[in-house]
């Protein structure tokens, strides 16, 4: 059997394939490049060729402008790509619209880079699915015993219950611009919430492009009108560096709240003035973590970037080959 | 559990004492006896469990994990019992959530060992929160920042009546106060408020507005006191019951037991807790040596003897006298202080005047002895009955002018609730001199109010502005002599304070004007604070 570091290595620019000559996210500018979802820090402008889901090109698109790359590859979910022998099969990742785990097969060995995903049910993106591998390739931004995501409907309820229990008052959520803000809006529909929903104008492209890939996000408005009074009662998305901002000025009294997995801890909501901290990640969390690299039992793990000490400590009390590959670049879901 | 639990965790986040009193008020109004009474006592402090030690839990948590593992998450978390709430490794099977009755029954009844087994059991079974906010139960102090005084403000909200009406009946109530929540839901007579030595809602001043009131007010009808730089207390001793109290009720006859010892009578004096030495009254920061000490030491007792400076009599011999208009009160006064033969006991006197501005003059210099102590006049009306609160017109208070200082503005810290947009808490620092000879600014307060709301938009943008450096919701503002913001800081007195780099910690510090205008090296020194604390504490 071949070693993996022949199949995938880490360069500075990102996970290196060498026999298919393409990065995974790769941080900088190179000829080809499969990117697993439209964040930011996963995917960036300037590549030769891209390699994507259809769905995380017109999320690259409408942030960078129709020309962010040389050339685009679009690659349905369950859909491969070959070249040189090796094949790259994007699988759903469960992170966010269009997200996708790059499965690498060459000569018989099988690597999967999950990129950001998680195991919960999620109305606006289909489900993470767990394929077999010799090597599972994983983040750990929530790769510590303290992080465990409740239910997301239960955070849901809770917003809902402080929206009726302070009326005269506005709440003000934060929540990333792709995917979280949008999976706010949706479980907040689920939850009966019929109302319009007002967004900062940072939201509003990403909101079409869900809208037009199929997930109905409601009455939407954008969250700059008249008077103060208007917004009372009322439910107001912004992206988290909003929040502080002279912005966020124009609401009556808000309540803030802020949707994040670091919402776990309470210092981190203290310390950034959080009164209502709603603990929704789109990351695995702790158990989803361990849960999967144990469903799959890979012959190695790897860790790509976030709290990977926990995880090698854990892999090694399973008896699992880990290693840490502290690849640079990647900010999870971090603030401001 | 799981609404206790899920209030705590709302109020353990909520700076604003409005909405912590809506959290509060819903949650005694909509859950059931007896978890809301246990609630209540829980963050009254009448709940107190010394069952589950810190150093069990941990034992608990590191025999079903592994410790490295727990040793990370907790250097991360930094709090134990929020910690454990969070990695807990849930066994499955275990029980339905326990209700917070069930928890304080258990608890109350079970000997160390069975607590502790019932306690992973109920770890078991609650969510993060529900752990939590049990941890934080068991082991003691909630610290949630709500006060006995808010979360009884809270529940007379459920009536709604008078928080003064609750306060009168708190000393006849027992936890879980079934007999409170009947009352209030009007399903019950109000509880009996006649138990010996129980507290009686006290009677506040408002502050007197110089320009507008003095032009309204006669002279003749008002008595002036001197306002004692103390702590208010309540002494009751009824049917051999002695009791000392805060201004809001809370009990601290442990604190004080030289004054509890002393109060050698029957009847409940309204005062001022004072250190009393034979040469006269003690300063403020002589009596914070006696005020929240669990453990009183014969050493203390005899540096810092406390007692009482009377100034109001709320019962004389079991006749209630409140109702009576403060000359009688007075007389009687005079008469039942006249009468104990306790030195710890003195009367609070009364300082003739007979005009507005005799009585200025006095209040700008006071008289040597006691006087030069104090923290201004009271005045209070001749015929005013003593009633709970704070009415309007009968009683005044009148405070000496604060002392003045100019500092410069040296870091801002982002605001709550509505402020959260605003760098509105200020550090400011004064001018002292560093081994190398050089001026530099040392830090001595900190302040968030004195200003409007138009000032507060144009200091914000001052420190956005000039922002040096960044520290989570601070940033240091740019201070030296040439560049800086000059605030007129408004205090009522100095301490000196070893926690205080400067060596000195104001008393209720605030903005009273901004100084656009000043070059920052002009503001003050160290040495004048110096000065300002010497000559406080040589009269
Ligand atoms: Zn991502
Ligand atoms: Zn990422």
């Amino acid at each position: 059997m071949i070693r993996p570091e022949a199949l995938l290595c880490p360069r500075p620019e990102g996970l290196y394939c060498a026999p298919g000559d393409f990065f995974v996210d790769p941080v900088r500018p190179v000829t080809r490049a499969v990117v697993t979802h439209g964040h930011a820090d996963h995917a960036r402008a300037g590549h030769g060729t891209v390699i994507a889901t259809p769905q995380t090109l017109a999320i690259m698109a409408e942030r960078y402008g129709a020309d962010f790359a040389g050339s685009v590859q679009p690659v349905p979910y369950g859909q491969s790509v070959g070249r040189d022998g090796v094949d790259v099969t994007l699988v759903p990742a469960g992170h966010v619209l269009g997200s996708a785990q790059a499965v690498v097969a060459w000569k018989g060995l099988t690597m999967v880079v999950s990129g950001d995903y998680k195991r919960r049910r999620d109305p606006t993106c289909p489900p993470f699915e767990p394929v077999p591998c010799d090597v599972f390739i994983s983040e750990a931004t929530f790769g510590l015993p303290v992080f465990r995501h409740p239910d997301d409907g239960h955070e849901i309820a809770k917003l809902l219950r402080s929206v009726q229990q302070f009326p005269e008052r506005s709440h003000l959520v934060g929540a990333y611009a792709l995917g979280k803000a949008q999976r706010i809006i949706a479980l907040l529909r689920e939850a009966g919430w019929d109302r319009t929903i007002y967004v900062h104008g940072a939201l509003d492209r990403l909101n079409h492009l869900y809208e037009k890939h199929g997930v109905a996000l409601g009455p939407l408005a954008p969250a700059t009108s008249t008077t103060k009074q208007d917004f009372a009662g009322q439910i107001i998305i912004a992206p988290p560096g909003a929040l502080a901002d002279r912005w966020s000025r124009r609401f009556p009294d808000p309540v803030l709240a802020f949707a994040s997995g670091w919402m776990q801890v309470r210092a981190r909501a203290r310390q950034r003035g959080v009164e209502l901290p709603l603990v929704i990640s789109d990351h695995a969390d702790w158990d989803e973590l361990t849960a999967t690299v144990d469903e799959l039992r890979p012959g190695e793990l790897w860790i790509t970037h976030g709290r990977e000490e926990a995880l090698l400590r854990w892999a090694q009390l399973h008896d699992i080959k880990a290693r840490a590959l502290a690849l640079v670049g990647y900010e999870d879901e971090t603030e401001d | 559990m799981r609404a206790f639990a899920e209030l705590l965790d709302r109020l353990s986040l909520t700076a604003s004492r409005n909405a912590k009193l809506v959290l509060l008020r819903d949650h005694f109004a909509n859950a059931p006896d007896p978890d809301r009474g246990w609630a209540l006592a829980a963050l009254t402090g009448d709940l107190v469990f010394d069952a589950a030690k810190p150093a069990f839990i941990r034992k608990a948590v590191e025999a079903r994990m592994d410790p490295v593992l727990f040793g990370w998450s907790y250097d991360y978390v930094g709090d134990l019992a929020e910690t454990v709430a969070l990695v807990w490794p849930a066994r499955p099977g275990a029980n339905r959530e326990p209700e917070l009755s069930e928890v304080v029954d258990a608890l109350r009844g079970a000997s160390r060992a069975e607590v502790q087994r019932l306690i992973e059991g109920w770890l078991d079974a609650l969510d993060a929160t529900g752990r939590w906010a049990l941890l934080k139960l068991m082991t003691g102090g909630l610290r949630i920042g709500v006060s006995a005084r808010l979360a009884k403000t809270a529940v007379a909200a459920v009536g709604p009546v008078e928080v003064s009406e609750v306060e009168e009946v708190w000393h006849a109530l027992a936890p879980p106060y079934d007999d409170l929540f009947a009352w209030l839901e009007g399903r019950s007579a109000r509880p009996t408020a006649d138990a010996p030595g129980r507290f009686r809602p006290v009677m506040l001043a408002q502050a007197i507005d110089e320009a507008v009131d003095f032009g309204k007010l006669d002279p003749a009808d008002y008595a002036a006191e001197w306002k004692w730089d103390g702590i208010r207390v309540q002494a009751v001793s009824e049917g051999g019951v002695r009791r000392l109290y805060t201004r809001t009720g809370d009990d601290i006859s442990r604190t004080f037991p030289d004054v509890i010892e002393a109060l050698d009578f029957d009847g409940a004096l309204d005062g001022e807790l004072l250190v009393l030495r034979e040469d006269g009254m003690a300063s403020f920061a002589d009596l914070q040596q006696r005020l929240n000490r669990k453990s009183v030491t014969d050493k203390m007792l005899a540096d810092f003897p406390a007692g009482i400076r009377a100034y109001d009599l709320l019962s004389d011999g079991g006749q209630d006298t409140r109702a009576l208009p403060f000359a009688q009160r007075r007389g009687r006064l005079e008469a039942f202080v006249g009468a104990l033969k306790t030195s710890r006991i003195d009367l609070s006197p009364i300082q003739p005047f007979a005009t507005w501005e005799e009585l200025a003059a006095q209040r700008r210099q006071p008289p040597p002895g006691d006087p030069a102590l104090a923290e201004g006049l009271m005045l209070k009306r001749w015929d005013s009955v003593y009633e709970a609160g704070r009415p309007k017109g009968p009683w005044f208070k009148w405070k000496r002018d604060p002392f003045l200082i100019d500092a410069v503005l040296m870091y801002a810290q982002r605001g709550h609730g509505k402020r959260s947009s605003f760098y509105s808490d200020y550090t400011f620092g004064v001018w002292s001199e560093a081994v190398d000879g050089s001026r530099v600014l040392t830090p001595v307060g900190k302040a968030y109010f004195g200003f409007t709301d138009e000032e507060l938009k144009e200091i914000d943008k001052y420190v956005r502005d000039h922002t040096v450096d960044r520290y989570g919701p601070v940033r240091a503002v740019r201070a030296d002599v040439r560049q800086g913001l000059v605030f007129e800081v408004a205090f009522e007195g100095l301490q000196r304070s070893t926690r205080h780099k400067s060596g000195v910690a104001m008393r209720f510090p605030r903005i009273s004007r901004i100084r656009w205008d000043k070059p920052a090296g002009e503001a003050d020194e160290l040495a004048t604070l110096e000065r300002m604390l010497a000559q406080m504490e040589g009269r």
